[in-house]
């Protein structure tokens, strides 16, 4: 057991994202590879969750894209996700807003979250 | 054949140079002890190298076998496993094989091991028959069921090799084709691309051509 975690620390690549929450507002810059062609492509929502650990951590983006929901799940160690940037802190009271799946227009809108506390204790790194 | 002996850890993924996510397996691999050198001019008639690993309680050895290691200088080990016209690495008996001896990175190899016991199963796991596809028209207590075993007054028997319920897994069985995807020397770890059979902690010989 102690081997699969020494390789799985190894094979573990430390992203350098900014750190984000549940309910924040994000854009995902990611490559993708058509053929032998390779472009990146963005994907902006919001976090609904934050899943898993170490090399399996993953985190899910939830947009609205003509009226109909997208969820796309990225794991963290990805090598194919070039950048995120944060657009907007939300302010949320859980730690999975699958709530927002039966919610449409305004009811959908997570509150802006205007105090940030930037201290390492509140802000994990991702 | 160049190879080594190792002990399955377990399975993780991996990203590969494409950005994709594979399935691999953690092999604990080596150092191996050499403990007998075959040649074409002794007696033995052909070349090959035999090694042993993973270490073994004196009182689990025959006393055969202890002599066998003692002339390697080793204690006694669980695992032994020859390799015929091994030439990655010229090894004198009592040497040690390391993994990055005898592969690297990006070569293709077999690991040949022992199954998952399954037990008695039925027909449907142990031979992929598809069983009886109908829960209704007629069907009670059938779903898993065999069906027919042959034909009746000729020939009068059940013909030899009729695949039928019984012990499943235990076997040993050669997964050929696996890629070396990563290798740390220092701990004894390489990656494979895929599964290999076995419970975690069994032996897997690695083999290559």
């Amino acid at each position: 057991m102690d081997a699969i975690k020494f390789v799985q620390e190894q094979l573990l690549i430390k992203p350098d994202f900014p750190a984000f929450r549940p309910g924040d507002n994000i854009v995902v810059n990611y490559k993708i590879i058509e053929g032998d062609k390779e472009r990146i492509q963005a994907f902006r929502g919001d976090v609904i969750q934050i899943n898993g650990e170490g090399l399996g951590k993953t985190f899910t983006v939830r947009k609205m894209s003509n009226g109909v929901g997208v969820e796309r799940i990225f794991p963290f160690s990805s090598p194919n996700i070039t950048e995120i940037k944060v657009t907007k802190r939300g302010k949320v009271r859980r730690a999975k807003l699958f709530y927002l799946r039966g919610l449409v227009g305004k009811k959908a809108r997570i509150k802006e979250r205007k105090f940030i506390n930037l201290s390492p204790k509140n802000n994990p790194e991702g | 054949m160049n190879g080594i002996i190792g002990k399955k850890v377990g399975m993780t993924s991996i990203y590969d140079e494409k950005g994709r996510n594979v399935a691999c397996t953690v092999l604990e691999v080596g150092p191996c002890v050499v403990t007998q050198v075959k040649t074409e001019d002794s007696k033995d008639g052909y070349n090959a190298v035999q090694m042993a690993f993973g270490d073994a309680k004196v009182k689990n050895t025959t006393k055969a076998l202890l002599g066998h290691f003692d002339k390697a200088k080793t204690g006694p080990k669980r695992k032994v496993a020859e390799f015929r016209d091994f030439n990655s690495v010229e090894k004198a008996v009592g040497e040690t094989v390391q993994v990055d001896e005898v592969f690297k990175v990006g070569d293709q190899v077999s690991a040949v091991g022992v199954t998952k016991g399954k037990g008695f199963q039925g027909v449907v796991k142990r031979h992929g028959f598809s069983g009886v596809n109908d829960a209704t028209h007629g069907q009670h207590n059938r779903q898993r069921a065999p069906g027919s075993v042959g034909a009746s007054s000729f020939p009068s028997k059940v013909f030899k090799g009729m695949r039928m319920a019984g012990r499943d897994g235990g076997q040993q069985v050669k997964i050929k084709n696996l890629k070396v995807l990563k290798i740390f020397p220092e701990q004894n770890l390489i990656l494979l691309k895929g599964a290999v059979p076995g419970h975690k902690g069994a032996f897997i010989v690695i083999e290559k051509k």
